[in-house]
């Protein structure tokens, strides 16, 4: 166990500070139920700054603070020497939390499973993606990943490590799924495994012109389909208001693979994905005239209409081949902002979308996707309706009134906004979109007495 | 805890009466501000409705602090801080010209007493605060006066040095803990304290002061100078032949 003082900020490189970061080692032994040792480092932990509280981190993949926990305590998990047990049988496994999903997917897909959920990069641990309830491109089909976890063990305030279900503790099961490990630290999960036949995906991508035309063809195309995003450019303006590109799939069968590329049936489970380039630390690059270059380039080749076979890292991570990408918004950093929107808001769908398109400061690879049913979660975002996604440089003059009028109209409609995408918004905008959250605090209350888990989040969006 | 848009949640003016913070008060509102507490020797007389109403929702609270009541500056932070929670940015605006310091003795300790000891004692209250928060900011009031003091206020120009020594040194011990001290550099403002003064050159208005500092904090800057020409003007003045000075200092 080490313990070091660190700056911390989310992926969006934003509102730093300082944590003692302790990194808690895997037991090197194989036994599978010798979990780490919490009296040893918990102790450790909570007496370096008893009053600021711990709080876990994975990867640092959170655009804003919830993984920071400035003069407090910050735990990394490490994962064991065997941190992954499949069961091929019931088709789950069983993951140490500081487990990627890169690493989880290097050991399953070879077996032929999939992650039942993935966000845009592998480099999330799996423990995050159960405090975040992450969704994927799946969601309209099979809902967050906390749907697709049958068990986890959480290391509680008082020192003890629980097994939880959804039936052995509802409650606090409910409010640890998108709790933003505010309950306590996951340190290990059952996932159930989606069964693949192989490591490519079948895909239909589409350039369609206009919003109108992209949101009816989601409408009428998604439920045929496993995986549906659009891209969407939010800086083509006029006649070219939200052209985008659909891509909607499934996971190919053998047959798939036969009928499309024979060559890839000689290894259809390949998967070894690597990182392309690495950025190195630059000033923001991603002005305006870039980013509509960009934009410009990345729509006309996109093909009219066409399907085919795409690797899963293509698929679902293309963004994972460039290390480090957020430098490309140099010091000042960006934020990455998401919401959800009901189905028949329809009006503010378009108004808020063409605020932003207004605005010209939205960046490259602005995502919507329709989402299916809430999942339980007290804090879980993904609720029925269209959710939006887009980054912005932080450091742009116009940001501080487009993002309060856009929280404004998010909330009216009867949206919300996605705390691990969050770094600006208010504590009054957080309480408007979870209508649970005063029951997520009775539960953490319940489980926590004296705060012994906190973050620079928590105490921002006045959660605790 | 700021947040992404290096907007704070929780400000505190020590020398909740001074113009100049005033207006960085008003330039750092947003959504995101909740709480300004004014540090002030006279509650009663504070603003606080009139200031909340420039504001877009903060709740403004005039607490009795006295920039000479050294001992109690550590507790006054840690009351403050318990009460409100995380100190994003403090603002260190107190302070006199003390226009008899340089004939009389007595007034001109009282003058020191106020403007660097009380800048001292506090301003290692907050930094003790804002280093175990891991986060926050000090803003420091310090003044081109110091930077080369001359006849007409040496006095006061000499705390001022005093102070921007010990707030710029301050930065630097912070360094690596996540806090910082924007040390403000201002020219000559038209405030209340300057008052039926004559205008020098580079003169300005408090709000060109708030937003340097508000820039200088978004940009992570240890010194801003308001107006910014002062750098350069300053760069020169520094060292200026004594005779060329005291032309100058008319």
């Amino acid at each position: 166990m080490q313990t070091e003082t660190r700056r911390l900020t989310g992926w969006g490189r934003t509102a730093p500070s300082v944590a003692d970061v302790v990194d808690v080692p895997g037991p090197a032994s194989s036994e599978h139920d010798s979990a780490l040792d919490p009296d040893q480092w918990l102790e450790a932990a909570a007496s370096a700054a008893p009053s600021r509280g711990i709080i876990a981190r994975g990867l640092g993949r959170a655009y804003g603070d919830p993984a920071q926990n400035g003069g407090g305590t910050v735990v990394q998990l490490r994962p064991s020497a065997n941190p992954v047990w499949i069961d091929t049988e019931a088709h789950t496994a069983t993951v140490d939390a500081g487990v990627s999903l890169d690493e989880l997917l290097r050991r399953i897909v070879a077996h032929g499973y999939f992650v039942p959920v993935t966000p845009g990069t592998r480099f999330v641990t799996v423990g995050g993606a159960i405090a975040s309830d992450i969704h994927g491109k799946n969601h309209h089909a099979d809902l967050s990943f906390g749907q697709h976890v049958t068990a986890f063990e959480l290391l509680l305030a008082s020192g003890e490590i629980r097994t939880v279900t959804s039936a052995s503790d509802p409650d606090l099961w409910w409010a640890t799924l998108g709790g933003m490990g505010l309950t306590g630290v996951i340190v290990r999960a059952t996932v159930r495994l989606l069964p693949v036949e192989t490591s490519r995906c079948l895909v239909r991508t589409q350039r369609l012109d206009r919003f109108d035309s992209l949101l009816a063809e989601m409408e009428d195309g998604d439920d045929q389909y496993r995986y549906s995003v659009a891209w969407v450019d939010l800086t083509a303006t006029g006649r070219r208001f939200g052209r985008s590109v659909l891509q909607q799939g499934d996971h190919a069968t053998l047959a798939d693979l036969d009928a499309h590329d024979a060559k890839a049936l000689r290894d259809p489970r390949a998967f070894d994905p690597g990182a392309l380039a690495t950025v190195p630390p630059m000033p923001n690059v991603m002005n305006r005239v870039a980013v509509r270059a960009f934009n410009e380039l990345w729509f006309r080749k996109a093909p009219r209409d066409h399907v085919g076979l795409e690797t899963l890292t293509g698929f679902f991570h293309p963004l994972d081949g460039v290390r480090d990408w957020n430098r490309f918004y140099g010091a000042a950093g960006f934020l990455q902002y998401q919401f959800v929107g009901p189905f028949d808001a329809v009006d503010t769908r378009r108004t808020i979308t063409e605020r932003v398109v207004a605005d010209g400061n939205a960046s490259v690879i602005s995502v919507l996707k329709r989402f299916g049913a809430e999942s339980g979660g007290m804090l879980s975002f993904p609720k029925p309706g269209w959710t939006l996604t887009f980054d912005l440089a932080a450091g742009v003059a116009s940001l501080p009134t487009l993002l309060a009028e856009l929280d404004a109209m998010v909330i009216a409609a009867g949206g919300r906004h996605y705390l691990a995408k969050d770094a600006h918004t208010t504590p009054e905008v957080i309480a408007a979109g979870y209508p649970r959250l005063d029951e997520w605090k009775a539960v953490r209350r319940s489980v926590d007495p004296d705060g012994r888990w906190a973050s620079d989040q928590a105490r921002r969006l006045a959660l605790l | 805890m700021k947040n992404a848009l290096h907007q704070p949640q929780t400000v505190v003016v020590l020398g909740g009466a001074s113009d100049i913070a005033r207006a960085i008060v008003v330039a750092l509102d947003s959504p995101n501000l909740r709480t300004v507490v004014l540090g002030c020797r006279n509650v009663d007389g504070a603003d606080t409705d009139g200031l909340a109403a420039e504001l877009s929702g903060a709740t403004v609270r005039a607490v009795r602090f006295d920039a000479t009541e050294h001992e109690a500056h550590r507790d006054w932070v840690t009351n403050v801080a318990a009460e409100h929670g995380d100190l994003d940015v403090v603002i260190q605006a107190f302070g006199q010209l003390g226009p008899d310091a340089a004939t009389d003795p007595a007034d001109a300790a009282r003058l020191v007493d106020v403007n660097m000891t009380g800048a001292v004692s506090s301003g290692l209250a907050v930094a003790e605060q804002l280093r175990a928060q891991g986060h926050g900011t000090l803003v420091s009031l310090s003044s081109v006066a110091g930077v080369r003091t001359r006849a007409s206020n040496f006095v006061y120009g000499s705390t001022k040095a005093g102070l921007d020594a010990f707030t710029t040194g301050l930065g630097h011990s912070l360094h690596g803990s996540g806090a910082n001290v924007v040390t403000v550099r201002p020219g000559m403002v038209r405030t209340s304290m300057t008052e039926g003064m004559e205008d020098a050159p580079f003169t300005v208005d408090a709000d060109v002061v708030a937003a340097a500092t508000v820039e200088g904090i978004r940009k992570g800057r240890s010194v801003v100078w308001a107006p910014a020409a002062l750098q350069g003007v300053f760069g020169l003045l520094r060292y200026a032949p004594g005779p060329v000075w005291r032309r100058l200092d008319r």
